[in-house]
């Protein structure tokens, strides 16, 4: 299965096409665009509450997800965000992508890549939470319904990316 | 008729089973795009691959053009539909942060879900890094929580914003759509193949994806020319439930009823007065918000009262019935939920709590029905007993026209604004939750 190269990706038109008719299914069946961010949020209480229950109780964000006798990870986006990582495997191991590796720019180490990457994800988490959602939750499903803020939020992100991209060069080219 | 109410069904396997499906798509469709690979993602800020625009404005034009289009064929009911509400100031804000956290990181959430599923190792790392950033704003959300609720739109979409119909933003976004690709297309062959500018071939050639652009542009121009359901139109989806219900008088609500919600702390009662104005400023409830019939059909009021949380009860009344029947109509067509109508109306309401003799009198005979059965000496607006029987107060009154004296200046007959116990009635009020209470992302 190692043996042979990973299948080539799908031309994006293709996939963004595939990505939009997923999308609009599932605003066509649950009335709810595709996301990823708040379930994260949903798991993190969860697993905030088996450490520091009294904690979430506390904290008015966290207890409104998870406190006192609520169930964090009772809510469909979670079954969502299992069901976005099974597709991803399944999608990654029949294109013979499924292995262990690290993608980075030629000029990073593996371990500058590890930390750049936990340092972005948690900035990214954090805005994610402020902006109300994800690049799915907001920009996309929120894209595809006309939502204003979701139109402003998509070229805020955009707009942050391409203003940083310069000073950052070095960690992708 | 589309989205499908699941509520009920939430908790069993089958509920859990199609947001699971649903996900399986979501994250098999990034991952043949591209998506698990950081290097890819990041390449969009360098302009040489722009496979982020191209998969991320695909997936929104065609989403937003089969969506609009089912909207147009009346397959789907887009006021059910969850448009993620709009908070200017926090999304732009929070937009700016993801952007350097997706330059940094090489990833937004989602994708790198994706990538740490398919083992790649930065991804792994950002999805754990994710998780601190969610952490530290439940920690510090509190410090700045006028911000994060600042600038709040509600539900505030691109058509109302320019005051165009539905269709015709949808052939905005696809042909806007069209002409990015077009530009990704050269910026790529000069950024990312470093082609110089006489070499890259400034009309598109490729047929399918001619085809493609002429599809998404067909199905958007029909889109527009179809338009999007009236409130006519949309009465008729459900007009012989709606039928039903009238003629069961399953929505009339007793005045005693509205009165005990409105004691209930935990609910908000929203009553609407589908009167003149001058009748209404001669006596209306303490609370109520004139409207004119026509607003029921205004999308900017209809919209704020879809925003009301789900703990909101909606009353429409008129002098008698009929008036806040049809309002009544419009508003459910609309998807209006938790809507009522008060039984009687005014007439009924006050034959109930009958006003102060000083204040009001009723008319001798079958005075009622749609025209005001009674005769109001002085415009008391909601400054009467009978406009708040939920509070018991003395009725305040200057002078008494109409007491026995005649010269005006008499005291006030004992009137203490006690209605006695509420009658007995037939409880109306289910409380229904909204289909769609969340985003998937909130």
């Amino acid at each position: 299965m190692t043996s042979k190269p990973p299948r080539p990706y799908v031309n994006p038109y293709v996939g963004g096409a595939l990505l939009g008719v997923v999308l609009f299914l599932s605003f066509y069946i649950t009335g709810n665009g595709l996301g990823a961010s708040g379930a994260i949020g949903h798991v993190q209480v969860a697993i905030l509450g088996l450490f520091a229950p009294e904690h979430v109780d506390r904290v008015a964000y966290f207890a409104e997800v998870g406190g006192g006798s609520r169930n964090a990870l009772d809510n469909a986006g979670v079954f969502m965000l299992l069901g976005t990582f099974l597709g991803g495997m399944l999608s990654g191991i029949v294109n013979r992508r499924f292995r262990v590796e690290t993608r980075r720019g030629p000029n990073v180490s593996n371990r500058a890549r590890w930390v750049y990457a936990l340092l972005g994800g948690a900035i990214m988490g954090y805005g994610a939470r402020l902006a109300r959602g994800c690049t799915s939750g907001q920009a996309l499903s929120g894209g595809a319904v006309l939502s204003v803020g979701s139109f402003a939020f998509m070229f805020a992100v955009f707009g942050g990316g391409y203003a940083l991209a310069y000073f950052v060069r070095r960690l992708w080219n | 008729m589309a989205p499908f109410n699941l509520a009920p069904l939430a908790g069993t396997l089958g509920y859990d089973l199609v947001f699971l499906l649903i996900g399986v798509g979501f994250g098999a469709a990034l991952e043949v795009s591209g998506f698990g690979d950081s290097r890819k993602l990041a390449a969009q800020f360098y302009l040489r691959e722009m496979t982020v625009l191209k998969v991320m404005f695909t997936a929104i034009v065609v989403a937003a053009v089969l969506i609009f289009l089912s909207s147009a064929l009346g397959l789907l009911d887009f006021s059910r539909v969850w448009v993620n509400p709009t908070y200017l100031a926090p999304g732009i804000v929070g937009g700016l942060i993801m952007g350097v956290g997706f330059i940094v990181g090489g990833f937004c959430p989602g994708t790198s879900l994706v990538a740490a599923s398919t083992l790649k190792l930065d991804g792994v790392f950002f999805v754990l890094g994710v998780f601190g950033g969610v952490y530290a704003f439940g920690e510090t959300v509190s410090s700045f929580e006028p911000f994060f609720q600042s600038t709040f739109l509600g539900r505030f979409t691109v058509p109302d914003w320019l005051g165009l119909p539905y269709g015709v933003v949808v052939v905005l976004l696809v042909l806007m759509a069209l002409v990015m690709f077009w530009g990704a297309e050269i910026a790529e062959a000069y950024f990312g193949a470093g082609k110089s500018w006489k070499d890259i071939p400034l009309i598109p050639h490729s047929r399918a994806r001619i085809a493609g652009a002429g599809a998404l542009i067909v199905l958007a121009i029909l889109t527009a020319v179809l338009g999007q359901p009236t409130v006519d139109d949309r009465w008729g989806w459900i007009a012989s439930e709606g039928d039903r219900q009238l003629g069961e008088r399953e929505i009339f609500v007793d005045p005693a009823e509205v009165v005990d919600l409105k004691k209930d702390m935990t609910l908000r009662v929203n009553v609407l007065d589908v009167r003149s104005e001058a009748d209404f400023n001669r006596f209306h409830l303490a609370g109520a918000r004139r409207i004119d019939l026509g607003d029921a059909r205004d999308p900017a009021f209809v919209r704020s009262l879809l925003g009301a949380g789900d703990n909101t009860i909606v009353f429409v009344m008129s002098t008698g019935e009929s008036v806040a029947t049809q309002a009544w109509k419009d508003l459910k067509a609309q998807g209006v939920l938790n809507l009522y109508v008060i039984a009687g109306g005014i007439n009924g309401w006050l034959d109930r709590y009958p006003p102060s003799p000083c204040v009001a009198q009723k008319l001798p005979g079958n005075a009622g029905g749609d025209s005001l059965g009674w005769r109001f000496v002085v415009a008391v607006g909601d400054r009467s007993p009978s406009a708040h029987p939920d509070l018991a107060r003395k009725e305040y009154v200057a002078s008494c026209p109409l007491a026995a004296d005649g010269n005006g200046t008499a005291e006030a007959p004992a009137h203490d604004g006690e209605h006695g116990a509420a009658p007995a009635y037939t409880k109306r009020v289910k409380l229904q939750k909204k289909t769609v209470t969340k985003g998937g992302c909130g």
